[in-house]
């Protein structure tokens, strides 16, 4: 039996194999999994926004901004011992549930994650090997420490395989 | 944060708007509508969608916003099996076996959602004395974590937690509910309460705006 490891909103998390990490209805909010393959850990972060400078907070949660929840979860997986040249990405989510025509871009929540999500992965050299991501319907995605499978469950889309 | 005076003026604020609401709600559907006590939320993001039965409970959700003087969020989320029932109420015949809902349905949900969303707001707009408008209904049939997690992740800015005022409806007979949350914009509560008059208590605020 391994064990499921769930990363609610606004959280990141690292697990080593055979563990599996789960996130569930995944809305705007993008899915974040680093995988070092070689040393068989995973991170999963459950991004909900795109940007920290906007946060009106100073001491906020790093977990809920793109540019901030892959750095805090680079560390949480180092300290397991994951190579960082050695980190791969998989990203899921960021969709809109609601299609409003609006004047300003906060109706874009998802596709701005998925952006800020791909700009940060970018500047730290993390390459992004399979996504699955926007549409209008909500994802539960579970990854697998031990083979490096990402499923994304949907309600009838299908269930795929990153 | 709030104080219990606060509160129970937003709880009352919730009540006016939820029972203009369901006066609408029951000319709809021609049956007797129950509303509870507005519960006002203010709890971490990850816990809302327990509220409604989890993340991955599929619902209906149908999205609106509020402009004008405050700026907020409406969404009302029906369980699956109560809107099916809504559907077959408002259209008057059985629902077939699809699971998904057709145009027809959708476009019957929407109007559910327009009119009871306009006429909490008409409440709320008469009360407040505010200029407020509402935006055309959107829908979504999905788990509900996906959906509620949409006008709750705005409220990621300004800290960790979301605030809403959530109202219960339940229809006398079959016992189908739906849930009617407000989310109003952070800075829009202080003026919400202002327009009813409670003076909120003021923190310090370094950036001096918002003295009362």
């Amino acid at each position: 039996m391994s064990i499921s490891i769930r990363v609610g909103m606004a959280e990141y998390k690292a697990a080593k194999s055979p563990a599996t990490l789960i996130t569930l209805g995944l809305g705007s909010c993008v899915g974040v999994v680093l995988y070092d393959s070689f040393a068989k850990i995973g991170g999963l972060a459950h991004v909900m926004l795109p940007d920290s400078n906007l946060s009106s907070k100073k001491d906020y949660n790093p977990g809920k901004f793109a540019d901030t929840a892959i750095d805090a979860l680079m560390q949480e997986m180092s300290k397991l011992g994951a190579n960082e040249r050695h980190i791969i990405s998989k990203i899921a989510g960021g969709a809109q549930m609601f299609q409003i025509k609006s004047e300003n871009n906060i109706m874009q929540i998802g596709k701005r994650n998925v952006e800020a999500v791909r700009t940060k992965l970018s500047k730290v050299n993390i390459k992004i090997v399979a996504e699955d991501v926007e549409g209008n319907y909500g994802r539960t995605i579970e990854f697998f420490c031990e083979t490096g499978e990402l499923t994304v469950k949907t309600i009838g889309h299908g269930i795929r395989i990153l | 944060m709030y104080t219990d005076f606060e509160i129970d003026a937003l709880k009352e604020i919730g009540n006016i708007g939820a029972g203009n609401a369901a006066t609408a709600l029951s000319t709809l559907l021609s049956k007797k509508i129950i509303i509870k006590v507005p519960q006002i939320k203010i709890i971490p993001f990850d816990e809302v969608s327990k509220s409604v039965g989890g993340p991955e409970k599929l619902v209906v959700g149908i999205f609106m916003r509020i402009t004008g003087d405050i700026d907020g969020n409406i969404l009302i989320i029906i369980p699956e099996k109560d809107a099916y029932n809504l559907t077959e109420t408002l259209l008057s015949k059985e629902k077939d076996g699809d699971l998904d809902f057709s145009d027809m349905e959708k476009s019957a949900l929407l109007e559910l959602g327009n009119i009871v969303g306009s006429s909490y707001v008409v409440a709320l707009s008469d009360l407040t004395k505010l200029s407020l408008k509402v935006s055309v209904p959107s829908l979504a049939f999905d788990m509900a974590g996906a959906i509620i997690s949409f006008p709750l992740s705005l409220y990621g800015y300004m800290g960790d937690t979301a605030f809403l005022i959530d109202t219960e409806f339940t229809e006398g007979l079959d016992g189908t509910k739906l849930h009617y949350f407000l989310i109003p914009d952070d800075e829009s509560l202080k003026l919400l309460l202002k327009a009813i008059g409670v003076n909120t208590i003021e923190h310090i605020d370094p950036s001096g705006n918002g003295g009362v």
